[in-house]
């Protein structure tokens, strides 16, 4: 019993030692709010297009029973990290072959309209949330975000932040890789 | 010194950073008063230790927006609550709320806590009894001893 009571210190020690290693993981971001929305299906929306664009508009109809992989992007055109990951989402579309839907986020119609005239358009669908209630439907929480969601309207996965850089790529690719396994079942 | 004391009258009167804008504001005092006491209880998803209420945020000011359309819509409080969480999470809410996946968090100060007071208790117990006469009073022979001594330095003074 006395032996117990002097090694308390050191378990005491060694318990909060394997706490602080924990936080101390660079790739822990506590920050971040998981989303509520994995493993649910689409919430209900139905956005028109961006006026004055060739793109047609986004609704929840048009996730479910897609038949394929779809990824959804809510960007804006007054947002940097979204331009940074302009490229990615487009070699997405022309490499990978996969269908890019975009919620664009409390934006003005000509600006979202120059922003994707000047660096290309990778989205089949578009839908304008000028008042971004749609983005709040997403527990969107910041732009930009990117969902994974499945042929029959179930999210898959939510990826907060521009897919921007070597471990992000690859954090996203891993969870493509993820959502192709699970829909093959 | 009346500046000095027009200020420090100013400083007293100043009231807490309020990010609600006029135009967010209801018509209706009641559920006004409602939307500030929910928002109060909801955090800012971006910036995340403040609540709705004072947070600058655009985010927030759509979830105060949210809210007041809501209670016009005749939700209870509870429901408010229900329908930001079901967008947003656990983490929305100041207070978490207290279920299986939270006891740790609500219950685990206290057990650690116990843990400490028992740990003083028996540090307090283990301390030596008060001194006994029997430990420290002289013995016959040292008491000589000390007399002897005690008269050598009285006749050395």
């Amino acid at each position: 019993m006395k032996r117990l009571f002097y090694a308390l210190p050191v378990l005491l020690a060694l318990g909060l030692g394997v706490l602080f290693v924990w936080g101390l993981n660079p790739n822990r971001d506590p920050n971040a709010v998981p989303s509520v929305l994995i493993s649910q299906q689409v919430p209900e929306f139905d956005l028109p297009a961006v006026g004055g664009m060739d793109v047609p508009g986004l609704a929840a109809s048009d996730l479910v029973g897609s038949g394929e992989l779809t990824l959804l992007n809510v960007f804006a055109s007054w947002c940097v990290p979204c331009r940074a990951e302009h490229g990615v989402l487009t070699s997405f579309v022309e490499k990978d072959g996969l269908r890019l839907v975009g919620l664009n986020y409390k934006d003005r119609a000509e600006s979202a309209a120059a922003f994707l005239d000047e660096l290309g358009n990778p989205y089949a669908r578009i839908g304008h949330d000028f008042s971004g209630r749609t983005a709040i439907e997403w527990g969107v929480t910041g732009v930009p975000e990117t969902f994974i969601i499945s042929p029959t309207g179930v999210v898959l996965y939510r990826f907060a932040g521009p897919i921007v850089g070597a471990t992000a790529v690859d954090e996203f690719n891993a969870a493509l890789d993820q959502a192709r396994a699970r829909i093959r079942q | 010194m009346l500046l000095r004391h027009i200020l420090v009258g100013l400083l007293l009167v100043a009231t807490p950073a309020l990010a609600v804008e006029p135009d967010e504001v209801l018509d209706d005092p009641v559920l006004e008063e409602r939307a500030r006491l929910i928002s109060a209880e909801v955090r800012c998803v971006v910036c995340q230790n403040e609540p709705i209420d004072s947070s600058n945020a655009g985010v927030a000011r759509d979830l105060r927006l949210l809210i007041r359309e809501r209670l016009l819509a005749g939700d209870t409080d509870r429901e408010v609550f229900d329908y930001l969480v079901a967008r947003y999470g656990d983490y929305v809410l100041f207070r978490p709320p207290l279920r299986p996946e939270t006891y740790a968090l609500w219950i685990g100060p206290f057990v650690i806590l116990s843990i400490g007071l028992v740990g003083v208790v028996a540090l307090l117990r283990r301390r030596p009894g008060r001194i006994q006469e029997s430990d420290v009073a002289l013995s016959a022979e040292e008491e000589a001893a000390f007399e002897r001594i005690a008269k050598r330095k009285d006749t050395a003074e």
